[in-house]
C-alpha cells in the first residue's frame, strides 16, 4: 500500500526532467510577447526599419526630385502624389519615407558610437577603480554640467552640420548615460561571489570581464540602449527642427516640420504628415523600451 | 552638514572652470573669427581697430584670463551681436519673458502632475489609471515642437480660438496686464512632459508608499483614508519625487529654443542658436556658465530638500 504513491508520482518526476530549460532570455522573450503594448510597439518600429531599409523601392519618386509646377500642392489631390508635394515640389510621401532611412540611421549609429565608447570607459572605471575611477567620474562630472542640446548645436557650429556630424556630435554627447550604467554595474558585479569565484581558479581578467562581469551587466545595458535610439532620434529631429542638422537635400522628418512653420497656416500637410510620423516612432520605440525593461525585470513574476 | 555644502560647492567650481576653460578652447580652435568680412572689406586699420577694442589681438590665454578676472567681478563683456547693450542686461532682459514662461510651466506641470498621479495610484489598476498612464507615455515621448505645432493647427488655425504666436500682444490680453491669450498654447506645449513625467513618478512613489506597513499599520489603528493620505502616503511619497523631479526645473526655466521658436517668444532660448553661429564669445560664455550654475545650485537645493523632509538622512555620512 505504502509503494503505490510513490510509483505514480515517478511520471510526474519524469515530465518534470524532460521539461524545456528556461533560461532569462526565454522567459523575458515570452513575457515580451504576452506585453500588447510593447508588441504594438514593435509592430511600429519594424514598420519603419521596413521603410528605411526598402525606401529605394517603396517611394515612387527619388527624394530630392523636384517638380515646379507642383510646389506645396496639397495631399488627396494629384493621384500621382498621393500625400502631396512639398515647399519646392518634391513628392511628399517620397520624403517621408526617405526620412525613416534618416531617423533610424541617426538612432542606430549614435547608439553604436555611444557604447563603444561608453561601455570600455565604464568598465575601466568601474572594475579598475582607483585613479581610473577618479579621472572617468571627473571627466563625467563635468561632461553633465554642459547642457547637451547646447553643447550639440555647439559642435555642429564649429564643424559643420550634414548626417555624418549629426551622427559624431550626439554620439559625443550621448556616451555619459552609457558610462555612469556600466561604471555602476562593474562597481557591484566585481564584488559578487562569483567574481571572486572564478579569480580564484585563476580566470584572466579579461575573461573575467568579458565573460563573467559582461553578461551580468547586459540587461539594463539593453534597456539604456533601448531608451537611448529613440533619444538620439529625437535629437536628431530637433537639431534639423532648428537648420542646423541634416543638410538638404537629404530629407529629415524634424527639418520637414521646421521648414514647414512659414507655410502651415494654409499648407497644412508639410506640417502635420512629419509631426505624426515623428511621434509614431517615439511612440513605437518607447513602447518596446518598456517592454524590454518590464520583460527584463526577473522581480516581475510571470502570469500565465 | 557644513562640510558637506562645502564639498559641494568646491566642486561646482570646479566644474565650473572647467566648462569655462573648455568653452573656451573649442571657441577659439575653429577657424575663423567673429569679426571675418563677406563680401565688403574693411580697411585693415579699421579691422585692427575692432580686433584690439574686443582684445581679439592678444593670443588666446590671454584672452582667457582678461574674461575671466572681468567674469569674476561680474562683468560678462559685450555681446557682438548687441553692441549696445551689455552680455548681463541683455540675457536680464530676454531671461525675464524665459523665465515668466518656465514658471508657468513649472506650476502647471507639478500642479496637474501631482494630481493625476495621486488619483492615478489611488485608483491603482482601474480605467482611470490606465489613462493616466498612457496620457504620461504620450506627453514624455513627443517632442514639444511636435505638440506646439498640433496645438497650433487645432486652435489657432482649426478652431480660431487663440493666437498662434507673439507675445503680450496688445490685443490678445484676456485681462489686461493679469492673463494673456499668449500665454496659454506655449505653455500648455511645453507643460506637457514634465507634466507627464511628474504624474508617472508621483504615481510610482505613492503606490510604493501605498503598499508599505506603516500605511498598513495606520488603517489597523482605523485612520480615515484622506488623513492616511495626506499625512502618510503624501509625506513619504514627497522624498523621492524631489530628487527625480527637481532637475527638471532648471531645464524649464532656462526655456525651449523650440518652443520660443513656434510661438515666437521674445526670450533667451534663440541667443542659444544665434550666439554660436556669429562667433559671439561673450554671450557663448555668459549662457554656457549660466546654466552649468543652475544645474549645480539645483543639486545642492535638491540634497538640501532631502533632509528636509527626511530626518533620517544625513548627508556627507556624519551621523550624530
Amino acid at each position: 500500500m505504502a509503494v503505490t504513491p510513490l510509483t505514480a508520482a515517478e511520471p510526474s518526476i519524469d515530465t518534470k526532467l524532460t521539461r524545456r530549460q528556461r533560461t532569462l532570455w526565454s522567459d523575458a522573450l515570452r513575457r515580451f510577447y504576452h506585453n500588447r503594448l510593447a508588441m504594438f510597439g514593435l509592430v511600429l518600429v519594424v514598420f519603419f526599419l521596413f521603410l528605411a531599409i526598402f525606401a529605394d523601392f517603396l517611394a515612387p519618386y527619388r527624394y530630392d526630385q523636384a517638380d515646379f509646377s507642383k510646389v506645396l500642392q496639397f495631399p488627396f489631390v494629384d493621384p500621382r502624389h498621393p500625400l502631396g508635394n512639398d515647399e519646392v515640389g518634391r513628392d511628399f510621401l517620397s520624403r517621408l519615407i526617405y526620412g525613416a532611412r534618416t531617423s533610424l540611421t541617426v538612432g542606430l549609429a549614435v547608439q553604436l558610437i555611444a557604447f563603444t565608447i561608453g561601455i570600455p570607459l565604464g568598465a575601466l572605471a568601474g572594475y579598475r577603480g582607483g585613479m581610473a575611477d577618479f579621472i572617468v567620474t571627473r571627466f563625467i562630472d563635468v561632461m553633465t554640467a554642459f547642457p547637451g542640446l547646447l553643447f550639440a548645436i555647439f559642435l555642429i557650429t564649429v564643424w559643420g552640420g550634414g548626417l555624418e556630424k549629426v551622427i559624431l556630435v550626439l554620439g559625443l554627447t550621448s556616451w555619459i548615460g552609457v558610462t555612469r550604467l556600466t561604471r555602476a554595474q562593474f562597481l557591484s558585479l566585481r564584488e559578487k561571489e562569483f567574481v571572486g569565484a572564478a579569480r580564484a581558479v585563476g580566470a584572466t581578467e579579461g575573461r573575467i570581464i568579458f565573460r563573467h562581469i559582461l553578461p551580468n551587466a547586459l540587461t539594463p545595458l539593453l534597456v539604456a540602449l533601448s531608451f537611448g535610439i529613440p533619444a538620439a532620434i529625437f535629437a536628431e529631429a530637433s537639431l534639423s527642427f532648428l537648420g542646423i542638422g541634416v543638410n538638404d537635400p537629404l530629407p529629415s522628418w524634424g527639418k520637414m516640420v521646421g521648414v514647414s512653420s512659414a507655410y502651415i497656416r494654409v499648407y497644412w500637410h508639410v506640417g502635420l504628415f512629419p509631426t505624426v510620423l515623428i511621434a509614431l516612432t517615439m511612440l513605437g520605440f518607447s513602447f518596446v523600451g518598456d517592454g524590454v525593461r518590464d520583460a527584463l525585470d526577473p522581480k516581475i513574476t510571470i502570469r500565465s | 552638514m557644513a562640510r558637506y555644502l562645502l564639498g559641494r560647492i568646491l566642486s561646482l567650481i570646479f566644474v565650473l572652470f572647467t566648462v569655462s576653460i573648455i568653452t573656451f578652447a573649442l571657441m577659439h580652435s575653429v577657424p575663423g573669427g567673429p569679426f571675418d568680412e563677406g563680401k565688403q572689406r574693411l580697411p585693415d586699420a579699421a579691422k585692427a581697430n575692432i580686433m584690439r577694442k574686443y582684445g581679439l589681438d592678444q593670443p588666446v590665454w590671454k584672452q582667457y584670463i582678461n574674461y575671466m578676472s572681468h567674469a569674476l567681478r561680474l562683468d560678462f563683456g559685450i555681446p557682438y551681436q548687441v553692441p549696445t547693450e551689455t552680455v548681463t542686461s541683455l540675457i536680464a532682459k530676454t531671461w525675464f519673458i524665459t523665465f515668466q514662461v518656465g514658471m508657468m510651466t513649472v506650476t502647471l506641470a507639478f500642479s496637474v502632475g501631482i494630481v493625476l498621479g495621486a488619483i492615478a495610484a489611488y485608483h491603482r489598476g482601474s480605467w482611470i489609471d490606465t489613462g493616466v498612464t498612457f496620457l504620461s507615455m504620450l506627453g514624455t515621448t513627443l517632442p514639444n515642437f511636435v505638440v506646439a505645432l498640433w496645438l497650433i493647427l487645432i486652435f489657432a488655425y482649426g478652431l480660431k480660438l487663440l493666437p498662434s504666436g507673439g507675445w503680450n500682444e496688445p490685443t490678445d490680453w484676456l485681462i489686461p496686464g493679469v492673463f494673456s491669450k499668449n500665454w496659454i498654447l506655449p505653455v500648455l506645449a511645453y507643460a506637457l512632459m514634465p507634466m507627464a513625467q511628474v504624474a508617472r513618478y508621483t504615481r510610482a512613489s505613492m503606490v510604493d508608499a501605498l503598499q508599505s506597513d506603516y500605511v498598513r499599520t495606520a488603517r489597523a489603528k482605523g485612520l480615515r483614508d484622506r488623513t492616511i493620505l495626506r499625512r502618510h502616503v503624501l509625506k513619504n511619497a514627497a522624498i523621492p519625487m524631489v530628487t527625480a523631479l527637481g532637475p527638471i526645473i532648471p531645464d524649464l526655466i532656462t526655456g525651449s529654443i523650440f518652443i520660443e521658436a513656434v510661438f515666437r517668444i521674445p526670450g533667451l532660448g534663440k541667443y542659444f542658436v544665434t550666439s554660436t553661429f556669429n562667433r559671439d564669445y561673450p554671450m557663448i560664455m555668459a549662457l554656457m556658465l549660466l546654466i552649468a550654475v543652475l544645474w549645480g545650485v539645483t543639486y545642492i537645493l535638491t540634497d538640501l530638500a532631502y533632509v528636509v523632509l527626511d530626518p533620517r538622512v544625513r548627508l556627507g555620512g556624519t551621523m550624530k
